[in-house]
């Protein structure tokens, strides 16, 4: 079987594979952010895919709702990126406009009324980059935008880092939901500090979405495993060989960490415990 | 073209030299550019959708189109 191809050979299986997440689903809420309410907990990006015919497609096998799209020059001279709305119907998915590449607080405001011009919503992905190498985020300059949005009406879902005070503090300034990174944005290296995002979650009333570093399904399975509402992701789907492959996998694993936090998993220990009975074995 | 049919303005960053006596609407379409699909600014004001025919494009102008483009 051809891996560019298989994922849309069997319509049966794809049919089975989402009346199996249908019923998953069942066993979880909505995740409701800004007083929208949405069934998938998993929130992807359009960026970098080869093709946008591969995209959708790819977004539609994540089972996901709402996309990350940015704000840019149109090309004048007609050589570059077309506008994203001639391949992503916004009555299909909730459009997430974000402030990616804006390095102050003033640049972030402009592209975030920028885009709510657009008129589809008062969403704003919030981000604001303070160093170039890492892409980590210039919280203080995040905290002061996010508070001047959130006055203006927008429904902020700020990116920052895993710091609990910073998060606190974006969750006074009136953000709709904080998305700590799981790490650097497009790293792939997963949650390196489970415990600061755990600690986030514990203490935060608005959502927690883990936005950026998850790098494969396991990644997004552990990351949901913290008890998070959510994660948002776009390297992991869009450079993978398959995107498409890798999105039904993310959206599996995001839905498989979810419920097993929603489960609650059994106590971890070193030493082992049989799980058959000690007792009525022969002599 | 006579110079006089023309104005200079800052379009996306560059100076582009265009017809007189457009509006933010008719300048889009001169440009094949779907009004719903864009927003623009014009000299750091953003201009609502419904108002592109009201506002007109004059000498020394600074205009950003912009629109959503693929992004994480």
């Amino acid at each position: 079987m051809n891996s560019s191809t298989s994922w849309a050979v069997d319509e049966d299986a794809q049919s089975m594979t989402e009346a199996m997440i249908d019923a998953a689903r069942a066993l979880d809420g909505p995740l409701t952010i800004g007083g929208v309410e949405f069934t998938s907990r998993l929130i992807v990006g359009t960026g970098k895919y080869e093709t946008n015919e591969i995209m959708v497609d790819a977004i539609r096998a994540a089972g996901a709702e709402m996309v990350t799209v940015a704000v840019r020059r149109v090309d004048l001279d007609r050589t570059k990126e077309e506008a994203i709305l001639h391949h992503l119907s916004p009555d299909e998915f909730f459009l997430l406009a974000n402030t990616a590449g804006c390095y102050t607080a003033e640049d972030a405001i402009r592209y975030a009324r920028l885009a709510r011009a657009a008129g589809f919503n008062e969403f704003v992905k919030l981000e604001v980059i303070g160093d170039e190498k890492t892409l980590l985020p210039d919280v203080q300059a995040t905290l002061e935008a996010a508070k001047i949005l959130a006055d203006e009406g927008f429904r902020v879902m700020a990116y920052t880092n895993d710091d609990l005070v910073t998060a606190l503090r974006l969750e006074d300034a009136g953000c709709a939901a904080v998305m700590p990174l799981a790490s650097p944005i497009g790293s792939g290296l997963g949650v390196v500090n489970p415990y600061f995002i755990r600690e986030i979650k514990n203490r935060l009333e608005v959502p927690v979405v883990v936005d950026a570093g998850v790098g494969t399904a396991s990644h997004a399975c552990i990351t949901m495993e913290q008890g998070v509402d959510g994660v948002l992701m776009n390297t992991a789907l869009a450079t993978a060989d398959d995107p498409v492959r890798m999105s039904h996998a993310m959206k599996h694993a995001t839905l498989a960490g979810r419920l097993a936090y929603l489960a609650g998993r059994m106590p971890s220990r070193e030493i082992a415990v049989p799980s058959s009975p000690t007792a009525g074995m022969l002599d | 073209m006579t110079q006089t049919n023309t104005i200079r303005v800052q379009l996306n960053g560059k100076e582009r030299e265009v017809s007189t006596g457009l509006t933010v609407h008719s300048l889009l379409e001169s440009l094949e550019l779907h009004p719903g699909m864009v927003v623009v600014e014009l000299n750091h004001d953003i201009i609502e959708r419904d108002r592109y025919q009201d506002h007109a494009v004059s000498e020394g102008d600074t205009l950003e189109l912009v629109h959503f483009v693929g992004g994480g």
